[in-house]
C-alpha cells in the first residue's frame, strides 16, 4: 500500500501536515514538522531504490490514465532533485527550533512551520509531477509559502525583501503560465510526455516559439539566472537563517530542474537548441553570471549577501554545464545541483549559528570567530573550500566534470572562466577567513552554538567532504539523468 | 609485515599518534612518550619499505595501492620509488630527533598549548608521508594541502599580533598559489595526458607543444609555493614566527622539502627529463631558480635576526635543488637528490642551534652573539659544521651535493649554472662566516644578566645527532647514491 502510493504520499503528507501545524498547540508544531520531514526523507530514499530497480516510475493520481489525469513521473533526475529537497529539509529542521525561536516572533512560529511544510510540499510536487499545469500549481504553492517564510524575520527589512521576491516571483510564474497556456492551446494536452510527442507536429509555429520563450524566461527568473537575479540577494540576506539555508539549497535547484525538464524532455534538444543563438546566449549569460556574481560577492559586507551573489555565480556553472549540450556537461550540471545544495546548506547553517550568537551577519561581526566558535567556523571553511572547488570536497567533482565537458567541446576560454571563477571564490571566502581567524575581537570567550544547531551544520559540512571522496551515488544519478535527458531527443 | 602494509601504515601511524597525543594531553610525560614512540614506529615502517625497494624484485614492483577511486581515472593511490623513500626517510628520521629537541625546547621556554603543538606536528608528518608516497598528482595535491593547513596553527602558535600576521602571509601565499596555479596545472596535465600518474619517463611527451610545456612547467614551479622560488618566497621568512622546532623540522625539512620534492617528481615523472631536454624555453625556469639562489643569498646577508637569515638561506638552498633538477643531466639530478638530504640535516642543525641559543640566553639577533662560542661550545661547534655544509666545504654533506651539481652542469656546459653556484658559494661564506667569527673570536661586550651554559640536555643531544649526520653524508654517501641511481636511470 505504502509502496504503491509512495510518490503521492511524498506530496500529500507534508500538505496535510501543514494545516495540522496551525491546529495543534504551538509547541507541537516543531515536533510534527520534524517527524514529517524525516518521514518524507525516508520515503524519498525508498523511492530512490524503486527508481533504481524498476526504472522510470509512473503514478496516476486518482487512477486517471494519462494524458487525461495527472501523472507523477519519476526518473533519475527527479529522484536526485527530490533527494536534495527532502534531504536538506530533514537536516535543516532539527536546526530550526532554536534558530526560529531567536529570529521569528514567538506567536508566529506555528504559522512559520506550516509555511515551511507547504514550501516543502510545493518543491517536492514540482519535482515529481509529470504534468505541466500541476507543476505551475506547485510552483505557486512553493513560491507563496516562501514569500511568507522570508517575511517572518523579526527585522522589518525582511518584508521589503519578501515583497521584492513576490513581485519578481509572480512575474516569473506568470511567464511560465502564459507559456504553458500557449502550449496547451497548440496541443490540447498538459502531460509532459504527451506534450513532447504532440509538439513535434506543430513545432514550426510561432505560437510554440513564443511559448518556449515565455517558459525559458519564466524559469530563468525563478532560478535567478543573471541578469534576472536581483531579487535573490535581498531575499537570502533578510530571511531567517533557516529559510536562507533551505531556499538556497533547494528552491533554485528545483527551478533549474524545471528549466532542464522543459528544454530537454518537453521541447527536446533538437527543438530547444535548433538555433545556435540560444546556445550562445545561454553560454554568454552563464559566463557573465560566474564572473559578475563572483566579483559582486567580493565587495559585499554582509556574509549572507556575499553567499547570495556566490549563488548567482554557482547557478552560472549549472547553466553553463547545461548549455554545453554534451553528456559530461549535463552530468556536471546535475552533479552541481546536488553538490551546491550541500555547500550552500553548510555555509548558510554556519552563518545561522553566528547570527544566533552575534545577532548579525556583517563581516565585521565575525572578528575572532575562529577562536570563539571553532566548530562553526570550521564548517564554514569546509563549505568555502567546496565552493572554491578544492580537491577532496564535493565542489571539486562538479567543477572537474564541467571542465572536462568544456574540454571535450574544445572551448578553452570556458575552462579559463571556470578557473577565474574559482579564484574569485578564493578571494571572497578568504575575506571571511581573514576576519574570523586573523582579527581579534574584544570579547574572547567561547560562544559555540548549541548542539541542536551545530550537529546539522557539521553533518552538511562533512557531507561536502564525504561526497568529494565517495562520488558513487550522486555520480550514478547524475550520469543516468544526463543520459536520459540527451536520449530523450528524438 | 609486507612492505605494502608498511607503506599504508606510514599514513595511519602519525594519525593514530596524533589522536593519542590529544587524549594524553593531561599527562605531559605520557604525551611526550607517545610522540617518541610514534616517531620511532614510523621510522621503522619507512625502513621496512626502504629495504623492500632496495632488494628489488616482485615486492618492490608491487608497491602500489589504490585507496579510493574518486572518479574514473582520478584515484587516491600510493606507491614507493627511491625518491619517495628518500623523502620519507628524511622526514620521519628527523621527526625523532626533533621530538627529543622539542621536548626540551617547549618545556624550557614554558610554551602554551603544548598538546595542540604536538598534535599538529603529528598531522603535519601525516601530510608529509602522504606527499612522499603519493602515486599521482591528485593524491600529492591533497596531502600537500593537509601539510599547509596542519602547519598553520603551528606558525600562529604564539597567538600575538606578529604571529597572526606571519601566519596570514603563510597561509595566504601557500593556499593561493596551490589553488590558483598548481590545481589548474594539474587540470591541464590531465586534459592533455589523460592521467595524473607518476610514470618513469613522464606522461607528457608528444602530447603538448614547446610553449605549452614551458608554461606548464612555470605553473608548477610557482604553483608549488612550498619550493619558495622567487617571487613566491615571502611566506618562508613570515613562518619564522613559529617556535623553533617548527622552523627546524617543518620549514627546513618537511614543508619545504615537500615543495622541491614535488617539483622533482613533476620534472622526472610527469614531464620526463628526456622530453624537457627538447623544450628549448625550459631555460627560463633555470634562470628563475638561479636568480632566486643569488638574490636570496644577498637578502640573507642583510638580515640581523638569526632565524630570518636562516630562512633566506633556505630559500636560496631550495632553489639549488630546483636548479639542479632542471639542469636535466643525471649527475646534476643526483646532486639535487643528495642536496635534499644534505641541506635537511645541516639546516635542521642550524635551527636547532638558533633555538638552543634562544632557550639558554634569549638571544635572537646576530650582533648579540659575540663570544657565545665559549658559553655554548657544543651548540656553536655544531653550528659551524652545518654552516660549512651550507657553504659546501668538505668534510660535510653540502660538499658532496655541490660536487655533483657542478659535475652535472659541466655535462651540459651550462656556464650560467656554474656561475650561479660559484657566486652563491661566496655569498654563503659571506653571511655564515661572520657569525662563527663573532662566536669564537670576539669577547662578550656585556656579561649576560644571568650566566648560562648550554641549553637543556635533550636539545644538545639532538644538535649533536644532526651535526653528526651532516658529516655522515660526506663520509657515507655511497649507499645513498647507489640507491637513488634508479630514479635517474644512468650513471
Amino acid at each position: 500500500m505504502i509502496m504503491d502510493n509512495l510518490i503521492a504520499l511524498l506530496v500529500i503528507i507534508p500538505l496535510l501536515a501543514a494545516p495540522l501545524c496551525l491546529l495543534l498547540p504551538a509547541r507541537w508544531s516543531w515536533l510534527l514538522t520534524t517527524a514529517v520531514s524525516w518521514l518524507v526523507f525516508g520515503l524519498t530514499i525508498l523511492m530512490l531504490y524503486q527508481v533504481d530497480s524498476q526504472g522510470i516510475l509512473s503514478y496516476h493520481l486518482g487512477g486517471w490514465e494519462p494524458p487525461w489525469g495527472i501523472e507523477y513521473r519519476v526518473d533519475a533526475l527527479n529522484a536526485l532533485v527530490a533527494l536534495i529537497v527532502a534531504g536538506i529539509g530533514a537536516v535543516v529542521i532539527p536546526y530550526a527550533r532554536l534558530s526560529v525561536r531567536a529570529e521569528v516572533a514567538a506567536d508566529n512560529s506555528a504559522g512559520f512551520y506550516a509555511a515551511y511544510l507547504l514550501a516543502l510540499t510545493g518543491l517536492l510536487g514540482i519535482t515529481l509531477t509529470g504534468d505541466v499545469f500541476n507543476l505551475f500549481v506547485f510552483l505557486e504553492i512553493s513560491s507563496l509559502s516562501s514569500y511568507i517564510l522570508i517575511s517572518q524575520h523579526r527585522e522589518r527589512r525582511a518584508l521589503v525583501a519578501a515583497y521584492q521576491y513576490l513581485v519578481m516571483g509572480t512575474i516569473g510564474a506568470t511567464f511560465l503560465l502564459i507559456g504553458i497556456g500557449l502550449l496547451y492551446g497548440m496541443t490540447g494536452t498538459l502531460n509532459m510526455a504527451d506534450l513532447a510527442e504532440r509538439l513535434q507536429e506543430v513545432e514550426q509555429t510561432r505560437t510554440v516559439y513564443t511559448g518556449f520563450a515565455f517558459i525559458v524566461v519564466g524559469a530563468s527568473i525563478k532560478l535567478a539566472l543573471f541578469p534576472l537575479h536581483w531579487w535573490m540577494p535581498n531575499a537570502y540576506t533578510y530571511a531567517p537563517s533557516v529559510v536562507s539555508a533551505f531556499l538556497a539549497a533547494t528552491a533554485t535547484k528545483v527551478a533549474v530542474y524545471v528549466l532542464l525538464r522543459f528544454l530537454f524532455t518537453v521541447f527536446g534538444v533538437e527543438f530547444s537548441f535548433r538555433s545556435e543563438f540560444f546556445q550562445s546566449a545561454l553560454i554568454f549569460l552563464s559566463v557573465a553570471a560566474v564572473l559578475v556574481g563572483s566579483a559582486l560577492a567580493i565587495v559585499q559586507i554582509n556574509v549572507k549577501r556575499l553567499l547570495a551573489y556566490s549563488s548567482v555565480a554557482q547557478i552560472g556553472y549549472m547553466i553553463l554545464g547545461l548549455a554545453l549540450l554534451n553528456l559530461l556537461g549535463l552530468t556536471a550540471a546535475t552533479l552541481h545541483l546536488f553538490n551546491h545544495a550541500l555547500m550552500k546548506g553548510a555555509l548558510f547553517l554556519a552563518l545561522g549559528c553566528i547570527a544566533l550568537r552575534m545577532g548579525a551577519t556583517e563581516i565585521s561581526q565575525l572578528r575572532g570567530m575562529g577562536k570563539r566558535m571553532p566548530i562553526t567556523m570550521a564548517a564554514f571553511v569546509i563549505g568555502g573550500l567546496s565552493l572554491i572547488g578544492v580537491p577532496g570536497t564535493a565542489g571539486f567533482i562538479s567543477k572537474w566534470y564541467l571542465a572536462l565537458a568544456a574540454f571535450e567541446r574544445g572551448w578553452w576560454p570556458l575552462i579559463l572562466v571556470i578557473v577565474v571563477g574559482s579564484l574569485l571564490a578564493v578571494v571572497y571566502i578568504w575575506r571571511v577567513v581573514e576576519v574570523a581567524y586573523f582579527q581579534e575581537s574584544e570579547d574572547q570567550s567561547r560562544c559555540e552554538a548549541p548542539l541542536s544547531m551545530l550537529i546539522p551544520t557539521a553533518v552538511l559540512a562533512l557531507a561536502n567532504i564525504y561526497f568529494g571522496l565517495d562520488t558513487r551515488l550522486p555520480l550514478y544519478l547524475a550520469d543516468s539523468a544526463a543520459q536520459l535527458l540527451l536520449g530523450s531527443a528524438p | 609485515m609486507t612492505a605494502l602494509a608498511a607503506m599504508q601504515l606510514t599514513l595511519l601511524v602519525p594519525l593514530i599518534g596524533g589522536l593519542l597525543i590529544a587524549l594524553c594531553g593531561r599527562w605531559p610525560n605520557l604525551r611526550e612518550a607517545v610522540t617518541l614512540v610514534t616517531a620511532a614506529v614510523l621510522f621503522y615502517l619507512v625502513i621496512q619499505v626502504f629495504t623492500a625497494v632496495e632488494l628489488g624484485g616482485s615486492e618492490a614492483a608491487a608497491l602500489y595501492v589504490e585507496l579510493l577511486e574518486i572518479l574514473p581515472g582520478l584515484t587516491i593511490a600510493l606507491h614507493s620509488e627511491p625518491l619517495s623513500i628518500l623523502f620519507a626517510l628524511v622526514a620521519s628520521g628527523l621527526w625523532i630527533v626533533t621530538s627529543v629537541y622539542s621536548i626540551g625546547y617547549m618545556r624550557a621556554n614554558r610554551e602554551k598549548r603544548q598538546t595542540q603543538f604536538y598534535v599538529c606536528f603529528a598531522v603535519a608528518i601525516f601530510g608529509a608521508m602522504g606527499v612522499a608516497f603519493a602515486a599521482n598528482l591528485l593524491t600529492l595535491f591533497l596531502f600537500y594541502e593537509v601539510l599547509t593547513l596542519s602547519t598553520y596553527p603551528l606558525v600562529a602558535h604564539k597567538g600575538d599580533d606578529k604571529a597572526r600576521a606571519g601566519a596570514r602571509t603563510y597561509l595566504g601565499i601557500l593556499l593561493a598559489t596551490s589553488i590558483g596555479l598548481f590545481l589548474p596545472a594539474m587540470l591541464w596535465t590531465y586534459f592533455v595526458a589523460g592521467t595524473l600518474d607518476f610514470r618513469v619517463g613522464g606522461i607528457l611527451e608528444g602530447k603538448i607543444g614547446e610553449v605549452g610545456a614551458t608554461l606548464l612547467l612555470l605553473m608548477f614551479m610557482f604553483g608549488v609555493g612550498k619550493a619558495a622560488v622567487m617571487p613566491i618566497h615571502r611566506w618562508l621568512p613570515a613562518a619564522m614566527v613559529a617556535p623553533t622546532p617548527v622552523s627546524a623540522l617543518l620549514h627546513a625539512v618537511a614543508v619545504v622539502k615537500a615543495g622541491v620534492f614535488t617539483i622533482a617528481k613533476v620534472v622526472i615523472y610527469i614531464f620526463g627529463t628526456d622530453f624537457l631536454l627538447d623544450v628549448p624555453h625550459e631555460v627560463i625556469a633555470v634562470y628563475i631558480a638561479g636568480f632566486t639562489i643569488v638574490a636570496a643569498s644577498i637578502l640573507a646577508l642583510r638580515q640581523t635576526n638569526i632565524k630570518r637569515m636562516l630562512a633566506y638561506s633556505t630559500i636560496s638552498q631550495l632553489s639549488y635543488i630546483v636548479l639542479a633538477v632542471l639542469v636535466l643531466t643525471p649527475l646534476a639530478g643526483m646532486g639535487a637528490i643528495i642536496h635534499i638530504v644534505a641541506h635537511a640535516v645541516a639546516k635542521i642543525t642550524l635551527f636547532f642551534a638558533a633555538g638552543a641559543i634562544y632557550t639558554a640566553s634569549k638571544k635572537t639577533e646576530i650582533n648579540q652573539l659575540d663570544g657565545i662560542g665559549f658559553r655554548m661550545p657544543v651548540t656553536m661547534g655544531a653550528f659551524a659544521i652545518a654552516a660549512l655544509s651550507m657553504i659546501g666545504v668538505p668534510p660535510t654533506g653540502g660538499f658532496v651535493s655541490k660536487w655533483y651539481m657542478i659535475a652535472g652542469a659541466f655535462q651540459n656546459n651550462s656556464y650560467f649554472v656554474l656561475a650561479v653556484l660559484t657566486l652563491s658559494t661566496a655569498l654563503n661564506a659571506a653571511y655564515f662566516l661572520p657569525v662563527i667569527f663573532r662566536a669564537y673570536f670576539r669577547r662578550e661586550s656585556v656579561a649576560p644578566p644571568k650566566p648560562h651554559g648550554e641549553a637543556p640536555a635533550p636539545m644538545v643531544a639532538a644538535i649533536c645527532v644532526t651535526a653528526a649526520l651532516t658529516l655522515l653524508v660526506f663520509f657515507l654517501n655511497g649507499p645513498l647514491v647507489n640507491f637513488e641511481q634508479a630514479v635517474l636511470g644512468g650513471p
